[in-house]
């Protein structure tokens, strides 16, 4: 496992309009590891998710402080290009959001947009990413049909393929499985556990089980305050802090 | 690097370029604004303000000419009172009844077919008026002259019914639902609820929906063109012929007078007159209603 | 009759009376469009269609005006899809909440409300005059535009609105910019819904006759407008034209022409419903 710092971030604070939700959040995330960020509804683990692609640029009201680096460079300075950003720190978010076209449009999307049109590239990104993504086998016969037509857990994995096809290094994974039924939840932890190898992941969940199935690290939010960030074997087993305890305990949350 | 430049500056002319079609229609009321002011000036200039205000008379394209306006408003009022007459009880009553006496399905049924009165052409309704309504009016009160106020007023207040019963209907719909349970929870049959409770509630949306009907009534012209006459007299008699300012602009333009000339600037300020009252009705419409959502925000 | 009685008969009565209120309306629309088709339908025939207007009614047909109408349908389509639904995406992607944006929504809702012959003098005056177009199709397609763009807007910026924030989220997740957002996800689950309005907005245009008559639309059209910048009648004007002679002839002319008029109109109302149930099905929009 490498030691290469994929992700950081120094003293983030972050406000929706006057209530502020995130107080000095400093986190150092591996290559090549999966994180989970875990911790009762409200604790701000998603919002600060979202600022590691900066999907809050779209909120008016959201104002961060601080700074957040991938591969040692600032993402918010302001020659930052954020569609580049984007392909280099993927997506997938907790009610699959395919479009409403087919299979293989919806893989290859992220590829055209980027002005990749060239039939044989785009076949072989389709089959790629949907055996990585377990899919292929499912739908293999018929990429035309209409993504809507599949089941949610099918939807949610390709909506894992689709963000594999741009190829980012980094993916951000908000609830990913929190909308799934228990066997297709199975499938995408098997997923997130073989993508590890190829990819930093970073995962927000409500299932605490879940972060202890698939992570090497767990970050422990609440209040908008990190309290702990350790091994995951350690926060499950001794964890230092006692907020993190009942927590886990299932005395809160 | 300069693949991104480029994507870069497609992203900016996109902007710009729609930015320029919202623009446009800032454009477009500046150009109201500026074209009736402008040519309204000329006409100001040789004729004043208070002959145009006071004079009882309108008869710009006569040899003795007078330029008073308010022959032209009293057929403007004439109609719309009379179409008012015919679209405000009927579009209240709809409105009431869609509301809280019809089924969901008839509801559904009933609305695209009022539609269909909005989307037939107003000269159609012009010719309605003049063909059938005026015969048939003649032939109970044979005195009605073949061009007139009460077959205009009539035929438009028919074409608005579905305006005015759509807006009514959501002036009711924003009335709380509490307050319809409480009055129904008390005994109180549909027609008491609706008009005891629900209507008082929605006075204000109904009185904005009223203004916003009367603005588009004195706007109306071919209605009036065809059938109630080009006749501006100061009247409020229903049987004889009238002429309001939108049909007086349609004669002027689809005549020999010369542009530029005192006879055509007329126009202009019948133009102006025409857009200052529809814009203040517009706007105390819409003041009326954003205060009438609020109370229920 | 105790109070009660009484108050469930008004109840009873006041909902017969509000079914009657219901399809009076549409009731008088049927006799007087049945009135139109009893007159007219003896004029329609193809010499009809295709013969130009005339001073004797028997020969006098509606070529030039059917032909009008079908050039302002098109021309005007031309400008005003591509500005109306510009602006709309603008309106809602783009422009950032604030005074700017509030003013620009306001001074659409006025333009809605000003009456359709005030559009007719601004057309006059700044395109027909000030361009010096003449009055030509081309003015006339401009003038109507300016007078449908409202609706166009609001269409656009409603459609826009019910495509799921979800879908543009995958989409910027994914790298887009904003514009290939709008150009492969958003315009084409909106475009049902404009369409819909788009055609509705054509539909009054088409039946427009005030605004045409004031910058020069001419009431006696003896040829065919043959380019964008001839002279020209549409049928609402022809109508209009006929209605205003005194003999009875041109009556039966203008009731002929109002049939095919009615025609053109309810077609593209039952195309514009159909699409809009359509997408109904199709988006759950």
């Amino acid at each position: 496992m490498s030691n290469n710092i994929k992700i950081e971030t120094k003293n983030i604070h972050a406000w929706y309009g006057e209530k502020k939700v995130l107080h000095g959040i400093d986190l150092q995330m591996e290559e090549n590891t999966v994180t989970a960020f875990i911790g009762p509804s409200g604790c701000g683990k998603s919002t600060f998710l979202r600022i590691l692609n900066r999907m809050n640029d779209y909120i008016d009201s959201f104002r961060k402080e601080g700074n957040v680096l991938i591969d040692d460079k600032d993402i918010y300075k302001k020659k930052v290009r954020i569609e580049e950003l984007r392909k280099e720190v993927g997506m997938v978010f907790q009610k699959p959001n395919p479009f409403p076209k087919s299979i293989y449009e919806n893989v290859v999307y992220g590829l055209r947009i980027q002005g990749i049109n060239k039939r044989a590239i785009l076949d072989e990104a389709v089959e790629k990413t949907l055996k990585q993504a377990a899919l292929w086998d499912e739908v293999k016969d018929d990429l035309k049909k209409n993504a809507l037509g599949l089941s949610g857990g099918q939807q949610q994995r390709l909506c894992i393929a689709r963000t594999l096809a741009v190829q980012p290094k980094i993916i951000l994974m908000d609830e990913p499985a929190s909308a799934l039924d228990p066997i297709s939840t199975a499938k995408v932890e098997e997923l997130i556990y073989e993508l590890k190898q190829d990819y930093t992941i970073v995962i927000v969940t409500h299932n605490m089980h879940q972060a202890g199935r698939v992570s090497d690290k767990t970050a422990f939010f609440l209040m908008g305050e990190l309290i702990e960030y350790d091994k995951t074997k350690n926060i499950f087993t001794k964890p230092t802090d006692e907020r993190t305890e009942n927590y886990i305990t299932g005395k809160f949350g | 690097m300069s693949k991104f430049l480029s994507i870069e500056r497609k992203e900016k002319l996109i902007k710009a370029f729609l930015f320029v079609c919202a623009a446009i229609t800032l454009l477009t009321t500046l150009g109201i604004i500026w074209v009736l002011l402008s040519q309204s000036y000329n006409f100001f200039k040789e004729v004043s303000i208070i002959d145009f205000i006071t004079d009882k008379e309108w008869t710009p394209l006569f040899s003795e000419k007078h330029f008073g306006i308010a022959p032209l408003l009293a057929g403007t009022l004439l109609t719309t009172l009379i179409a008012l007459l015919v679209a405000l009880p009927l579009g209240l009553t709809i409105a009431i009844y869609l509301n809280e006496y019809a089924h969901k399905g008839f509801r559904k049924a009933v609305k695209p077919l009022l539609e269909i009165l909005a989307a037939v052409p107003t000269v159609v309704y012009g010719f309605f008026a003049l063909v059938v309504v005026t015969p048939f009016l003649q032939s109970i009160w044979p005195s009605i002259s073949g061009f007139n106020s009460i077959s205009a007023g009539v035929v438009m207040g028919i074409m608005i019914i579905p305006f005015v019963s759509s807006l009514s209907e959501d002036a009711l719909f924003a009335v709380p639902n509490a307050l319809r349970q409480a009055s129904y929870g008390m005994g109180a049959t549909r027609l008491q609820t609706a008009f005891k409770v629900l209507v008082p509630s929605a006075s204000s949306g109904i009185i904005a929906s009223i203004i916003l009907a009367f603005s588009r009534a004195i706007g109306e012209t071919m209605i009036v063109a065809v059938a109630a006459g080009q006749q501006p007299q100061l009247t409020m008699d229903p049987t004889v012929p009238i002429q309001t300012i939108t049909s007086y602009i349609v004669q002027v333009s689809s005549g020999d007078v010369q542009h530029g000339s005192l006879e055509y600037n007329t126009i202009f300020a019948a133009g102006l007159a025409l857009f200052i009252f529809t814009f203040i009705l517009n706007n105390i419409s819409f003041w009326i209603n954003k205060k009438f959502r609020q109370e229920y925000e | 009759m105790s109070k009660a009685t009484f108050n469930r008969r008004k109840d009873k009565a006041f909902g017969y009376f509000g079914i009657f209120a219901t399809v009076l309306g549409l009731i008088l629309l049927a006799l007087f469009i049945f009135q139109i088709f009893s007159d007219g339908i003896g004029r329609l025939d193809w010499d009809f269609m295709k013969a130009l207007p005339s001073r004797k009614w028997e020969k006098a047909g509606i070529l030039p005006a059917w032909t009008g109408t079908l050039w302002i349908f098109v021309l005007t389509a031309l400008v005003v899809i591509p500005v109306g639904v510009g602006a709309g995406v603008y309106l809602e992607e783009y422009a950032t909440k604030g005074r700017l944006s509030n003013l620009l929504e306001i001074n659409i809702s006025n333009l809605a409300g000003v009456p359709s012959i005030i559009y007719g003098i601004i057309g006059l005056q700044i395109f027909v005059r000030f361009m010096n177009l003449g009055g030509v199709l081309l003015a006339g397609a401009f003038t109507l535009s300016l007078l449908i763009l409202p609706i166009i807007i609001v269409a656009t910026r409603e459609a826009i609105k019910a495509v799921p924030k979800s879908i543009k989220e995958a989409s910027y997740g994914l790298g887009a910019t904003k514009w290939q957002t709008i150009w492969n996800q958003i315009l084409p689950m909106a475009s049902a819904n404009i369409i819909t309005g788009v055609i509705l907005a054509l539909a009054r245009a088409i039946g427009e006759t005030a605004p045409l008559i004031v910058i020069g639309a001419l009431a006696y059209v003896p040829f065919v407008a043959k380019s964008p910048m001839d002279e020209f009648t549409v049928l609402p004007m022809q109508i209009f034209n006929w209605v205003s002679r005194p003999q009875h002839g041109f009556l039966l002319n203008a009731a002929a022409a109002i049939l095919i008029l009615l025609l053109m109109v309810f077609v593209l109302n039952g195309i514009a419903v159909y699409l809009r149930n359509r997408s109904r099905k199709k988006f759950g929009l």
